[in-house]
């Protein structure tokens, strides 16, 4: 069914008895053209773009808990292309424009919320490396403005602005940046995919991988084995889990990133604004609740759940950036596995094996990527050639010295 | 995590005290050891979910490299010895 404002008007007048389950539950195939491993927004939205771009609609998803549980469902939902290096920034801005037509192209409400992200500078040093980043990004038709410290001030006055150590000198904004509900991002594809074709197939946990003569034949998984022409690796967090199966070593740690969401509070911070001094960034949900977050917390975990010590650093950074917010109350915080890679960016490319590819190392960037990650990955799978944007995420590039390091900070995954 | 670190030198200690530098069992290759083998020190680790020794260092603290034996999954700290102890440095 078609979803529109007709529908929900039908669908009222019926007593809203008609609405059918947004996708199935498939018991699965022996064989599938493409299985995916991992059911999160980057595997969903893979399997999507492979059947409405790419026509390859005998697809199968392999999620090992049930959709949404994953990383998707556990991010501060904020989208931005405000990279600065050329093997980013393309790819990040074809994910923008994607985002902007998402709700159309997969009829589904997102809730894309393009309120404008503010990355606060704090010094002389820091604006001109902002100033250079708005102007790459503007040399690469991305929208990218320097405000300074009068125009930050009418737009957020209940900033710190004059913090004796950290006062706020301005701001660079990128307008089109904001945020998006994630968990309907995961739905919205989960359904588009299904109506496609493509298996959703939850609760089935990859166990094992199937090689003959050098090939992938199949996955042996918690529901039996499932045959496939290509495999594809979606599993985030547990990508070097996953990749083991195949003696494959990736440049990967797994590390642990939480979130917070407040009380519900009255309309305050209208746009996304992150901390120049301290790693912060919020922003205020439709429901009120501010949602916000911060560094990872340094070591590596598979645990989604993280630790108070971080949950004080976070905090700390959040009250020097709004001292308003010393009074609000938590409601809720949440973890999630992160793959972190090297250099701080992600890997979409095709391995020692001639029919797996892998797509992971979005350290704690995946969400705003989710798009382009999907649909550069089934460009990938569909043709053998890296999309135009994604050329640059090779698997190889650490041993050629190809690095993508946006951070600089070399090869220290918990520093990224 | 685990809120404690039990230091061989200064006893259990904050972990907020330590640095982590990461997976314990990379070895520095010599000098002419070839691409490969640079390549695997600088950029590979290993990411077990389940037991795995570290690098800790107590920054904080008595300064030592540590190695810290700990499980990725459930956080549990099962073995804390000073980094020289293993015949390593960091």
């Amino acid at each position: 069914m078609r979803y529109s404002a007709f529908s929900v008007f039908l669908n009222a007048l019926r007593g809203n008895k008609g609405w059918q389950p947004a996708w199935r539950s498939p018991v699965p195939k022996n064989h599938y053209d493409v299985i995916i491993v991992g059911g999160g927004g980057h595997g969903l939205a893979t399997a999507y773009y492979l059947a409405k771009e790419f026509g390859i609609t005998n697809v199968a998803v392999l999620e090992k808990g049930y959709i949404g549980s994953g990383n998707v469902g556990r991010n501060t939902t904020i989208i931005r292309s405000n990279y600065l290096l050329q093997g980013n920034n393309p790819f990040y801005e074809l994910s923008m424009k994607l985002w902007e037509g998402l709700e159309q192209d997969f009829n589904f409400n997102a809730m894309v919320s393009q309120r404008g992200v503010l990355n606060l500078y704090h010094s002389d040093a820091q604006r001109d490396a902002y100033t250079r980043r708005g102007n790459a990004m503007r040399l690469h038709g991305v929208d990218a403005e320097l405000l300074d410290r009068n125009t930050v001030r009418q737009m957020l006055p209940f900033l710190d602005f004059d913090n004796a150590r950290f006062p706020i000198q301005g701001a660079l904004m990128q307008k089109r940046g904001g945020t998006v509900r994630h968990d309907a991002v995961a739905w919205g594809y989960a359904r588009g995919a299904d109506s496609r074709g493509v298996d959703i197939i939850q609760n089935c946990e990859v166990t094992g991988i199937r090689r003959e003569h050098g090939r992938v034949t199949g996955v042996e998984t918690s529901q039996g084995f499932i045959g496939c022409g290509k495999l594809a690796l979606a599993a985030a967090g547990n990508s070097t889990v996953v990749a083991d199966m195949v003696d494959m070593k990736l440049p990967i740690e797994s590390h642990v990133l939480q979130a917070f969401v407040s009380e519900g509070l009255k309309p305050f911070i209208d746009n996304v604004v992150t901390f120049g001094a301290g790693h912060f960034y919020v922003s205020q949900s439709d429901k009120g609740g501010l949602v916000f977050g911060g560094d990872i917390d340094g070591y590596n975990s598979y645990a989604q759940r993280g630790n108070l010590a971080t949950v004080e650093h976070v905090a700390e950074a959040g009250i020097a950036m709004i001292p308003a917010l010393s009074r609000v109350r938590v409601l809720r915080s949440w973890g999630g596995v992160m793959d972190m890679s090297m250099d701080g960016s992600p890997i979409i490319d095709r391995t020692h094996i001639d029919n797996l590819y892998l797509n992971a190392g979005w350290c704690y960037g995946g969400f705003k990527a989710t798009p382009a990650s999907g649909f550069c990955y089934a460009h990938l799978i569909a043709g053998n050639q890296p999309h135009e944007t994604a050329t640059a995420f090779r698997l190889d590039r650490f041993s050629r010295g190809r690095m993508i390091d946006e951070k600089g900070v070399g090869s220290q995954p918990n520093l990224h | 995590m685990a809120s404690l670190i039990a230091c061989p030198h200064c006893g259990p200690r904050p972990k907020e005290e330590f640095t982590v530098k990461g997976d314990a069992a990379i070895a520095r290759p010599a000098a002419d050891a070839g691409e490969d083998a640079w390549y695997a020190y600088v950029y590979l680790r290993d990411n077990p979910r389940g037991r795995h020794k570290e690098y800790w260092h107590h920054t904080s603290g008595c300064r030592r490299w540590l190695v810290v034996e700990r499980d990725t999954v459930t956080h549990v700290v099962y073995a804390v010895l000073d980094a020289s102890a293993q015949g390593e440095t960091a």
